[in-house]
């Protein structure tokens, strides 16, 4: 065969044959992704602040443990309302001439995916502790701690945000400032939310489903976990002992709200948030967030009345599901 | 319809959920307490220096007294230095050259050698004082302050440890050719009958057996043929000898000083990459270490895989690939200065791109395409370089056939070359069009680049070193055309279940199963070539090298089809299964093949072999750590993704790994660990002389000389 000995056929033949590969598979999707998507008209764009985060977020290399794709496998249920889109990535352009586009979907998760970290973790306080050491608030984070975005300062100003830190990360009576890198950090975070599809859109459906949840449908207060579902959605402030964090986060235990008659109330929180209390941060709607049912709120609130030595009385699902309605009627007046 | 049977697994869940606080709790804090910011920690830091100086310190008495009991010995001159114990070591032949030299040239005066000074030992080393343990040291600055200075000291006494090795090396070779001068005036004034007799006095060489069949000689064992196995290094024997490498015609030494300069550099950046990678790992034991953003985690991780990519892993094929490219072409290199120029550039390329990342500024964040374009383009001009200089290499071939690995070889850099182009021209790729590319570059430059090229330079060395011609040619051209066919489309694997179309997942899912017909076919190459000479593995340092790149070719390749396909995804996808997975690739496959060839290539080059132990640490280190890396990590991500399907939430996941991030650590640390042994192996090719002149040899020449002149 006279192309093995034919250097210039050999290698032209290989370089043409992997080029129109390359073509086919990468070039012509590549660009015809690129062409047909159009961001939803629902997505909001970013601000300037969330922009200036995203750039601060692309610098330290948060994508190498955070993810921001919901894939449409039941597993990723967790981490968005429906499967990503490519119009959710399609507002993405290059950063600028220097910098290539950053989809930010990543390969690896390490920490929890970020697409709707949004919705689900949008308090200002929390973030801005987490983001100045993580092991302030998760005992068993492994994420770095970013204290070059905060200042140590003896006297804020009136304009400073300070930041609740446990005395053993402070030197003497110094305060946390966060700097303006910190907030925009916070503005991106907080920007990241799944957009809402338009209406007479089909959503999407997640494959996969589990078999066992799928025969429960529903299910009673008895077959929803509420340690699991205080696990993924409160402890992270209130912290897995209910101890919450002095000047930061309120205690669950022995907490007159958790364990006293006013079930209205107690649903309202966790449904609708709080900032009743100047010393403490402020909640954010947790339940409407994250679409919370009565089942669910209940399994939570059950957990919550029975442990760390609380003695509440559990609630029956039928209760909460009336004052969820009532409270929904309320906001809609 | 769309279930599966993975999710029940309950069994596993136990057993991660339980090991997880176990790992967390032990000793308090344990594994989170750890920081660079604790004074205990400086004051281990500190001790620990003190401890190497010691060592440092101790040996360098030892080498002290060598020096010094050697001096002596020379100028009493007369222990083992005596002409007349030399003489009993000349061989007959030897022996009856001598006699015909004295007969010819009865009158020749002598010439006796000046001897050199002798070296005074330097003074006492102890320069470092440690202060005993005064309320200053409970400093924390103090103690970085002492540390930090100690540093240096401790890099200073380690050079001065070479140095001194270097010198009694000279000083060695200064007696040994002394006493090759005195015993050449002692044989001048020999008389001729006393010759007679020692030659008669010896057994006689003619007997009843013919020379070939008697067992003892005096003569030197030699092994021109590479037949037997001769043990040359006296001393303990704790390790089997393995043979030695074999003398071949020189090669041009301005090709081999370019080839030594690419592996040279190469060793640096495994030495720099793997450190920023063992700390990384370290970090998820210890996430609070430090609190430098240069140093944070994001950051540094980015210049670990990059490093070790473009640094460590491509300037050693490359470097390599000068070698092997005008070898088998049968030609010279077409030029050499192109290649000097493509080393610069490839080095700036990833000095550059490292500072940039520490600083904070990359490309976006896909994997392998964090440097900025300007960066990677003088990576880029480096290859283009490269190609024109191997292909107008070829081009001139005094060879009728273009030899399997130089395909491979060129191939590589042309695709590298495209995918490079592809992915970062700066003016396209909005939205999805970035993930695309990005699953698209990122395993093509695996596939296409890393392993394509280290496949040609197997297809060189392994035959070479078995001494027997590769098992199939058409089996290495089958696997070259299939490899392209099928690994260019299985990029976007990486992105199974994303907003990526499903058409372009399904065709990167097919490509992943097909990859199986090229890895086979290499698989089978590459062991039916060991048919028949398996019995070489044994006794040589550089095959069992090659043994394990070709196990792991077939294991780590096949695990890459097992992880694309959509139900293993599930369970995988996302975890540190896919870090593993490509250790056991990028690290099992590609760099146990380098350091395969980088044995069997530097002794040539620079006629100084490695020591066999530090080879044997390097080989064992390397590869007990890998699997120490690779198979906790592959169980324990195993546990977190049937965790996560199961719906735990994540904080008990993270809690999960803890155990076997640790064991990460472990392995990580043998790897580094081997690294440090390869990099002695390599000074010791590069720069030790520990060849010693042979006393008799040299007498005899000198002899020679003289009787020439007269």
């Amino acid at each position: 065969m006279s192309m093995l000995d034919n250097h210039k056929l050999l290698f032209s033949n290989a370089a043409l044959f992997f080029a129109g590969l390359t073509v086919l598979v990468a070039i012509v999707p590549a660009l015809s992704n690129q062409k047909q998507n159009r961001p939803l008209p629902g997505a909001p764009a970013l601000s300037k602040e969330a922009r200036i985060g995203k750039g601060i977020y692309i610098a330290n290399g948060c994508v190498a443990c955070h993810t921001q794709q919901v894939r449409n496998i039941d597993m990723d249920k967790v981490w968005g309302d429906r499967p990503g889109l490519a119009a959710d990535y399609a507002a993405n352009v290059r950063t600028d001439f220097w910098r290539n586009t950053a989809t930010l979907m990543g390969t690896e998760r390490t920490g929890p995916d970020l697409t709707n970290v949004g919705t689900r973790q949008p308090g200002k306080d929390w973030n801005l502790v987490h983001l100045f050491n993580p092991r302030i608030v998760v005992k068993e984070s492994v994420m770095p701690a970013y204290p070059w975005l905060f200042e140590r300062k003896k006297d804020p100003a009136e304009s400073d945000v300070v930041v609740n830190v446990p005395a053993a990360y402070l030197n003497g009576d110094e305060k946390i400032v966060a700097t303006k890198d910190a907030l925009y950090l916070l503005a991106y975070l907080q920007s990241l939310k799944q957009a809402a599809l338009p209406q007479n859109t089909a959503v999407p459906e997640f494959l996969y489903k589990k078999e066992k949840k799928a025969a429960a449908g529903e299910g009673t207060a008895a077959t929803v976990d509420g340690q699991a579902l205080y696990a993924a959605n409160c402890q992270s402030c209130h912290q897995e002992n209910g101890e919450g964090l002095p000047g930061a986060f309120p205690a669950l235990k022995g907490s007159p709200v958790v364990t006293g008659e006013d079930l209205e109330k107690y649903v309202d929180i966790i449904m609708n948030g709080y900032d009743a209390r100047e010393e403490y941060g402020v909640m954010p709607p947790v339940g409407t967030n994250m679409n919370f049912t009565e089942n669910e709120v209940a399994a939570i609130i059950d957990h919550e009345r029975t442990s760390w030595g609380n003695q509440g009385k559990k609630v029956a699902p039928e209760d909460v599901k009336k004052i969820i309605d009532l409270l929904k009627l309320k906001t809609s007046e | 319809m769309k279930r599966i049977s993975v999710i029940s697994t309950p069994g596993l869940l136990p057993v991660f959920l339980i090991s997880a606080p176990s790992g967390a709790q032990a000793g308090g804090g344990f594994p989170y307490s750890f920081s660079f910011a604790d004074r205990s920690v400086w004051g281990i830091f500190l001790l620990l220096i003190v401890l190497v100086l010691f060592a440092v310190a101790w040996l360098m008495r030892q080498k002290i007294r060598r020096i010094r009991t050697a001096s002596k010995a020379g100028t009493a001159g007369q222990k083992h230095g005596a002409p007349e114990a030399w003489l009993q070591r000349f061989t007959n032949a030897q022996l009856r050259e001598i006699l015909a030299l004295k007969k010819k040239n009865s009158n020749a005066r002598l010439l006796i050698l000046p001897v050199a000074a002798l070296l005074a030992p330097a003074g006492q080393l102890f320069a470092q004082s440690t202060p005993g343990g005064g309320p200053l040291l409970s400093e924390t600055g103090v103690i970085i302050t002492i540390t930090l200075m100690a540093l240096p000291i401790l890099l200073g006494v380690v050079l001065l440890y070479l140095k001194m090795q270097r010198i009694l090396q000279q000083f060695k070779n200064k007696q040994q050719l002394r006493d090759a001068g005195r015993l050449a005036a002692y044989l001048e004034q020999l008389p001729e009958q006393e010759l007679e007799q020692l030659l008669e006095e010896r057994p006689p060489e003619e007997g009843p057996l013919p020379a070939a069949a008697r067992l003892s000689g005096t003569g030197k064992a030699e092994d021109r043929n590479g037949l037997l196995r001769i043990r040359e290094t006296e001393g303990l024997p704790i390790v089997a000898e393995k043979k030695r490498a074999q003398k071949r015609p020189d090669v041009d030494p301005a090709l081999s000083k370019l080839v030594l300069w690419y592996l040279g550099c190469s060793v640096f950046w495994l030495l720099f990459g793997t450190s920023v990678g063992e700390y990384v790992g370290i970090k998820f034991i210890a996430p609070d270490a430090d609190h430098v953003s240069w140093l944070s985690f994001g950051r540094l991780r980015p210049v670990h895989t990059n490093s070790v990519f473009w640094g460590w892993a491509s300037l050693a094929m490359l470097g390599l690939g000068y070698y092997v490219v005008p070898r088998v072409s049968n030609t010279k290199l077409f030029s050499l200065k192109t290649g000097w120029y493509a080393l610069c550039l490839i080095n700036a390329s990833v000095v550059l791109g490292t500072l940039f990342l520490m600083a904070g500024i990359n490309n976006g964040g896909g994997e392998y395409r964090e440097y900025i374009w300007p960066v990677m383009l003088l990576f880029a001009l480096g290859l283009v370089l490269t190609l024109w200089n191997f292909y107008q290499t070829i081009a001139r071939r005094t060879t009728r056939e273009i030899y399997i690995a130089n395909w491979y070889i060129v191939a590589s850099v042309i695709f590298a070359i495209t995918i490079v182009l592809v992915a970062y021209i700066p003016t396209w790729q909005n939205g999805l069009g970035e993930t695309i590319i990005q699953g698209y570059y990122m395993h093509q430059g695996v596939g296409m680049w890393f392993m394509l090229f280290t496949l040609g330079i197997v297809y060189y060395f392994l035959p070479q070193q078995l001494n027997q011609p590769i098992y199939s040619y058409s089996l290495g051209i089958l696997a070259f055309w299939t490899q392209i066919l099928f690994y260019t489309l299985i990029g976007t694997h990486h992105f199974v279940f994303s907003a990526i179309p499903w058409w372009l997942q399904t065709v990167a899912i097919v490509g992943s199963a097909g990859m199986a017909i090229p890895v086979i076919a290499g698989t089978t190459n590459f062991l039916m070539t060991f048919k028949g000479a398996w019995s070489k593995v044994s006794s040589s340092y550089t095959l069992p090298f090659f043994l394990v790149g070709i196990i792991f070719y077939f294991t780590g390749s096949l695990q890459g089809t097992a992880e694309a396909f959509r139900t293993t995804n599930l369970i995988w996808h996302f975890t540190d299964f896919t870090v593993a997975h490509s250790h056991m690739t990028m690290y099992g496959i590609i760099c146990f093949f380098l350091w395969a060839a980088i044995y069997a290539i530097v002794p040539r080059l620079t006629g100084k072999e490695p020591p066999q132990i530090s080879v044997g640490i390097h080989f064992w280190l390397a590869l007990i750590g890998l699997l120490f890396y690779i198979i906790p990590l592959m169980y324990g991500s195993t546990l977190r993704g049937v965790a996560w399907l199961n719906g735990v939430p994540f904080i008990e996941t993270v809690k999960g790994m803890a155990p076997y991030w640790v064991w990460r650590a472990v392995g990580g640390s043998l790897m580094w660990g081997s690294h440090l042994v390869f990099a002695y192996n390599m000074y010791k090719m590069y720069a030790a002389g520990n060849e010693l002149p042979d006393v008799n040899e040299t007498a005899l020449n000198q002899l020679r000389e003289r009787v020439a002149a007269h």
